[in-house]
């Protein structure tokens, strides 16, 4: 099944509390080289049947509308599979 | 006078809304999110608690459960649409209020007894104070933190829509201390804090009168019902 994969990350210029933490948790395991830590997120969409140009238009707007929030977060990226 | 208050899966107010609708003097109506009817109420409330288990976004799946198309619908025509907590979170999800929630700065989930200052008394929420009072009613969230671009907080500032602002305490890292706002026509208003859970002697925050005695979220529901009863 043709999987399309989402990534959407919090806004560069928000604090993330979660990064923050882990950025936290990594400076107290000795991991100083490690400055910041962000955390996003990866939506994987499997689709039955092939990716149609529609499909790649629902995607998009389902990306925008949906999977992020434009007002504390980017879609960063949008990845189709290798055409076969 | 009959106001809704949808239940949503995870919500957790809705039985104290209600019954603060109740007290407030208006017959409270349940409503499912997944039905396409208000059932003819004359206001709504979105309660509070973690609908969806704040899966994706707080408020982000409820925002497009099958009742919100009528709530919308609602909103946009005049109805006093008040989100409470998660409901503010929806309703900003649901672009009905600009901005957005995000965790709190500190990382940590918070409960406390908020003071906050009264700054708009034109909504349909908010008529029954006098301008800059100070009120104090319980906080309880994990990601409350309001967020908008500087143009939008401008914006919100200028056309004086925020209604409810942070006293003493920041509590969650929001920007301009900002606890509460509404929409242009102000219909629609949102706030992180509970007015519900300060509608009654015995079980309100504390006041210097005596212990939970506090009742200023009360003011919220009777403003409403004297705002329908004014149309």
């Amino acid at each position: 099944m043709p999987t399309i994969v989402v990534e959407v990350m919090p806004k560069a210029e928000l604090l993330d509390p979660q990064g923050k933490a882990v950025a936290g948790a990594l400076a107290r395991l000795g991991k100083t080289e490690f400055s910041n830590v962000r955390i996003g997120k990866r939506f994987e969409l499997t689709v039955d049947g092939p990716i149609t140009d529609i499909v790649r238009a629902d995607v998009e707007k389902i990306a925008d509308e949906i999977l992020s929030n434009s007002v504390i977060e980017d879609v960063v990226a949008i990845t189709y599979p290798e055409a076969e | 006078m009959r106001i809704g208050v949808i239940t949503f899966p995870g919500s957790l107010d809705e039985r104290d809304a209600q019954r603060a609708i109740r007290i407030a003097g208006a017959e409270p109506v349940a409503l499912w999110h997944g039905e396409h009817d208000l059932h003819g109420v004359d206001a709504l409330v979105l309660p509070g608690g973690f609908s969806y288990g704040d899966y994706l976004r707080a408020g982000a799946i409820a925002s497009v459960s099958p009742i919100m198309a009528e709530v919308i619908s609602a909103a946009n025509s005049g109805m006093p649409v008040l989100g409470i907590c998660n409901g503010f979170q929806m309703l900003t999800e649901a672009h009905l209020l600009p901005g957005g929630l995000i965790r709190n700065d500190h990382g940590h989930f918070i409960r406390r007894d908020q003071a906050l200052r009264v700054e708009n008394t034109d909504t349909a929420w908010s008529t029954g104070f006098e301008l800059n009072d100070e009120i104090v009613i319980p906080l309880k969230n994990g990601e409350g933190g309001f967020i908008a671009s500087e143009d939008e907080l401008d914006r919100l500032e200028g056309e004086g829509r925020v209604v409810f602002r942070y006293l003493g305490v920041n509590p969650n890292g929001s920007l301009r201390d900002i606890a509460g706002i509404t929409n242009e026509r102000g219909n629609v208003v949102g706030l992180m804090p509970h007015p519900e859970h300060a509608v009654e002697p015995g079980f309100g925050p504390d006041t210097s009168a005596a212990m939970r005695s506090g009742t200023d979220g009360l003011t919220l529901f009777t403003s409403a019902i004297q705002a329908l009863q004014a149309v």
